[in-house]
């Protein structure tokens, strides 16, 4: 193994904070805000792990399982992707699939924790979790569908390579396929067309709501593993979106980070410009990212 | 230069995805304004061999009638008329854009076995889009009840014709064209007045109402 596959994993351990950091500074600057300070994430995980974990008597191990289970899925699932120009730790045939599916862990682990609770605000919750990324899943899949045939590759960090063999046929795919994925990342992370992050209202809320009883360590497992998974999802774009290679190792990394802090701006940017959709527009939105996922499968089988 | 075609081609399938899923008129009228923009710049950038005067001629005509003017008349009608800002779809929008992925391919497998008259250098997308263009629209004049979206769909149908004139830009296309564009242009002016009379008599431009009328 080479010592530089481990570069990305470490750097999106140590980073993901950091990107929601300049995420909520983009938001704060649209707003006339000085906002929090960049590392002010760092600190809320930090002050997290020193508190103590509080459990209802009606949840069962289910509950604790959730958040530790969904980060080491994380971080399994982080393994798996290349970034600029490093390869991956884990690479295999079809690990594209285990990806999606790792991710499909996740979820269906912090649904089980929200309903084992009892609560029936987190059912919400998890109800729509799961509606929304029912649709967004084949939008995931059909992208990196295209992307695969079009590298000729089965597994993530071939399709990533950057294989920019034909230009004319390559270009629109890339860009279909980078539409389909920022409208998942967004729709997966709980980003504002779809759900707000910053709301406080169990009604309307998606992901925050079915945290609510998570607490401290627990809380901050769950945290931690959500900004990882924001993190995959911008890596995954940025890979999509910069396929081009300089061959020096520094200065792809650099590449790549710097179009990670614009992906995170790029957020923060939709985050103040837009308004949440209504839930029953929310699937619209999703079916618009499975046609351009779609279109770009159709293009590549021509 | 295949590349920025190919780019443009996208850009236009992308509005029509945009034109089925959306639910404001407003925005329809944008998107297919749009859309009209981009197939000027298609004249543009498609034209083989440099750009010739009839080229620069048709790209302006294009963009300034379907990016300036038709959306100008729309938003008046839509202004004078008072009428509610959302699209009534007969087909919810959800269903309109599955189709729509169904139409894409519908219309690259007839792309892929019309044959297109010798010695014409098209991108091989430029057949399918502009055929998916013509589609959309004439699904929007069905699946939609507001009159305005009909004009909408309208428009979209010629968006496609115009596509599909560009893809075989001979010379004597520009005299074709510019009738169909002063057609187009002729047809709009008319149906933002049929839309303002609809709307006195019916208060509201459900086309639907039209089938209660007897002589």
């Amino acid at each position: 193994m080479d010592a530089t596959q481990l570069i990305h994993p470490l750097l999106a351990l140590a980073l993901a904070p950091l990107m929601a950091g300049i995420v909520n500074k983009t938001k704060s600057a649209f707003a006339g805000r000085n906002g929090p300070p960049v590392l002010q994430p760092y600190r809320d995980l930090w002050r997290l792990l020193h508190k103590g974990a509080v459990y209802s008597r009606t949840t069962s191990w289910i509950l604790r399982a959730g958040p530790i289970v969904s980060l080491a899925a994380v971080v399994t699932a982080l393994a798996m992707l290349p970034f600029g120009g490093t390869a991956a730790p884990l690479s295999f045939a079809g690990d594209l699939i285990v990806f999606a599916y790792l991710f499909g862990l996740v979820r269906f682990l912090m649904v089980a924790a929200a309903l084992d609770t009892g609560s029936s605000f987190e059912g919400m919750g998890a109800s729509r979790e799961v509606t929304f990324s029912a649709l967004a899943e084949p939008a995931l899949l059909l992208a990196l569908a295209a992307l695969a045939r079009m590298a000729g590759s089965p597994s993530l960090s071939g399709l990533l390579a950057g294989a920019v063999a034909n230009p004319a046929v390559s270009i629109p795919v890339l860009l279909l396929a980078a539409a389909a994925v920022g409208i998942v990342l967004l729709a997966e992370n709980a980003r504002i067309p779809v759900d707000d992050p910053n709301t406080h209202l169990e009604l309307t809320m998606i992901h925050e709501v079915m945290i609510l009883d998570t607490s401290g360590p627990d809380l901050a497992f769950a945290g931690y593993a959500a900004l990882l998974k924001q993190w995959a999802f911008a890596a995954l774009l940025v890979g999509v979106l910069v396929p081009w290679r300089t061959g020096v190792l520094w200065a792809d990394v650099a590449l790549a980070l710097a179009a990670m802090a614009a992906v995170a701006v790029g957020i923060g940017v939709v985050e103040s410009t837009m308004a949440r959709l209504r839930l029953v527009r929310v699937p619209q939105l999703l079916l618009a990212a499975v046609a351009c996922a779609a279109l770009a499968v159709v293009l590549v089988l021509r | 230069m295949d590349f920025w075609v190919n780019c443009l081609v996208v850009l236009i399938a992308m509005t029509n995805l945009r034109l089925l899923g959306s639910s404001r008129v407003v925005s329809c009228v944008h998107t297919v304004a749009f859309q009209g923009v981009l197939l000027g710049v298609l004249a543009i950038v498609g034209a083989s061999g440099g750009l010739a005067a009839h080229g620069i001629v048709l790209a302006a005509v294009n963009i300034v009638l379907k990016g300036l003017v038709f959306p100008w008349l729309l938003m008046r009608a839509l202004r004078e008329t008072h009428l509610r800002r959302e699209v009534e779809p007969a087909i919810g929008f959800g269903a309109s854009m599955l189709l729509g992925v169904l139409l894409i391919g519908i219309c690259l497998w007839i792309g892929s076995r019309l044959p297109l008259p010798v010695g014409v250098q098209a991108s091989p997308l430029l057949v399918p889009a502009a055929l998916f263009t013509l589609m959309v629209g004439l699904f929007m004049i069905v699946a939609r009840r507001k009159a305005l979206t009909q004009v909408v769909g309208y428009l979209s149908i010629e968006n496609g014709i115009t596509a599909f004139g560009l893809g075989f830009a001979l010379k004597e296309a520009l005299l074709v064209e510019l009738g169909i564009l002063l057609d187009a242009f002729m047809a709009v002016f008319v149906m933002g007045i049929i839309i303002f009379h609809i709307s006195r008599e019916f208060d509201h431009i459900d086309a639907g109402e039209l089938s209660a009328l007897k002589d």
